[in-house]
């Protein structure tokens, strides 16, 4: 479509739209007319919404998440358990923890994993800050929840010999059949880590 | 083009939502990287981690192209094997990144590739590995053009009694012809020359500082660029663990 059909202001929110994520032009132009035509209903609120998030939004200078309050509601919750830390590849990952609403202790974003094609070294990760909360005296165990990925566990071994000489527990997910999984649709991947990673029935 | 060969994988890349750019060293075509449709896709995703090694199907207009793979089935899982140990990890990252970066696109090399075989095979046996990467540093040195040659005495031309490498030619010595220079060259341990003789800890080690040289000094001082950290993480873990003596 020829940029002379629409005028500079919708080009721009168009162009901004096909930089996120799984938007190319085309989608971006439909989402934008999607918008338009919903303005009071759309366009107004989401406007209003991301100029409030772009100013309330930071990140906790504990855990390295977004939100609102730093230290975030997560590093800041009384009930929360101090003596284990979660470490995670980034916020999505944090998410899909709290949706599972299984720990209760708290987290540390790691921004990446160590890669040496895309050259990711342990200088740009929040490696540091890491050692530093798990050399609190409060904390027991780390727990390393990185992608089942050669780059993901090469850095979970590369943390594990950071945080061994601190005496405190660490451990990492456990990799094999996900819930509701049936053998014969597994890749031969997961279920050779399965087998390894076996246990006795309790 | 088109052709259907067996290859390790050395590494991959997002491309787009699901596709994926795949780098593998095939036995008969050498590095290939091509285009997997949905290669990132979680259901298709694990069987595409460095060391797997997969039947795959390449066609391309013409062999300039990136090319896609379409047809990928996996034979080895080494990733999920070696993911739990941090040695095997190392030495399995250590190998596939030092392919992916220093071998020419396209050019076959049969016998490295069945040497890597061979060598990923044997990473779950620490006792055996080791001494094994060594010898095939060193014939990866060879292949991709850093000849050393072990055969004869550069001085004498003795065949025994070797015991150094010339750190610029690469060409064994034997050190009692060339007392005033020993100092300066790279000791040679006797694995490398006869095959029978048994590989210490202290003899892994030399084996490693010479290969080292050439690596770093050589092979990626004159591509400018450094070697990869994983040869280094597996080296210091070796240490560490008291497999290898530096």
């Amino acid at each position: 479509m020829s940029k002379n059909l629409i005028g500079p202001e919708l080009q721009r929110v168009i162009d901004l739209i096909g930089k996120l994520p799984g938007l190319g032009p085309r989608s971006a132009r439909r989402v934008a007319l999607h918008l338009l035509k919903r303005p009071d209903t759309l366009l107004a609120p989401l406007a209003d919404a991301l100029a409030e998030a772009g100013k309330a939004i930071t990140k906790c200078s504990v855990c390295g998440t977004f939100d609102t309050v730093d230290p975030c509601t997560v590093c800041s919750a009384p009930n929360r358990d101090l003596s284990v830390i979660c470490v995670v590849q980034d916020v999505p990952d944090l998410w899909a923890l709290e949706r599972a609403a299984a720990f209760k202790g708290r987290y540390h974003i790691l921004g990446g994993v160590l890669s040496a094609l895309d050259g990711v070294g342990p200088e740009n990760l929040n490696i540091d800050s890491l050692i530093a909360r798990a050399s609190s005296p409060d904390v027991k165990e780390v727990i390393i929840a990185l992608s089942a990925t050669v780059d993901g566990q090469t850095t979970a071994h590369y943390l594990s010999d950071r945080l061994e000489s601190l005496g405190i527990q660490i451990t990492r997910l456990a990799q094999g059949v996900p819930m509701g999984g049936e053998l014969d649709h597994l890749d031969e991947g997961t279920l050779t880590a399965a087998l390894m990673s076996r246990r006795g029935l309790e | 083009m088109e052709w259907r060969d067996t290859g390790i994988v050395l590494g991959s890349r997002r491309f787009g939502e699901t596709g994926l750019i795949l780098d593998a060293f095939t036995r008969e075509h050498g590095r290939q990287s091509g285009f997997i449709h949905g290669g990132n896709s979680t259901k298709k995703r694990a069987s595409f981690e460095v060391g797997t090694t997969l039947e795959l199907e390449w066609r391309a207009r013409n062999e300039n192209q990136l090319g896609n793979f379409n047809l990928s089935e996996a034979t080895a899982n080494r990733a999920a094997m070696f993911m739990s140990s941090r040695l095997s990890l190392t030495a399995l990252n250590s190998v596939t990144s030092l392919l992916n970066t220093s071998l020419p696109d396209g050019q076959a090399y049969p016998m490295l590739y069945d040497a890597t075989e061979f060598v990923l095979d044997q990473l779950g046996d620490r006792e055996l590995w080791p001494a094994l990467m060594v010898s095939w540093e060193v014939g990866f040195l060879r292949t991709v053009g850093y000849g050393l040659d072990f055969s004869k005495c550069a001085v004498s031309g003795r065949k025994n009694g070797l015991t150094h490498v010339s750190p610029r030619t690469g060409r064994a010595a034997c050190g009692e012809e060339v007392p005033e220079y020993v100092d300066k060259l790279l000791q040679l341990p006797e694995f490398l020359v006869n095959s029978e003789a048994d590989a210490s800890a202290e003899d892994i080690g030399k084996g490693f500082r010479l290969t080292g040289h050439f690596i770093t000094n050589r092979l990626y001082a004159e591509a400018h660029k450094p070697p990869p950290g994983s040869r280094e993480l597996m080296l210091r873990r070796l240490s560490d663990m008291e497999i290898v003596v530096f």
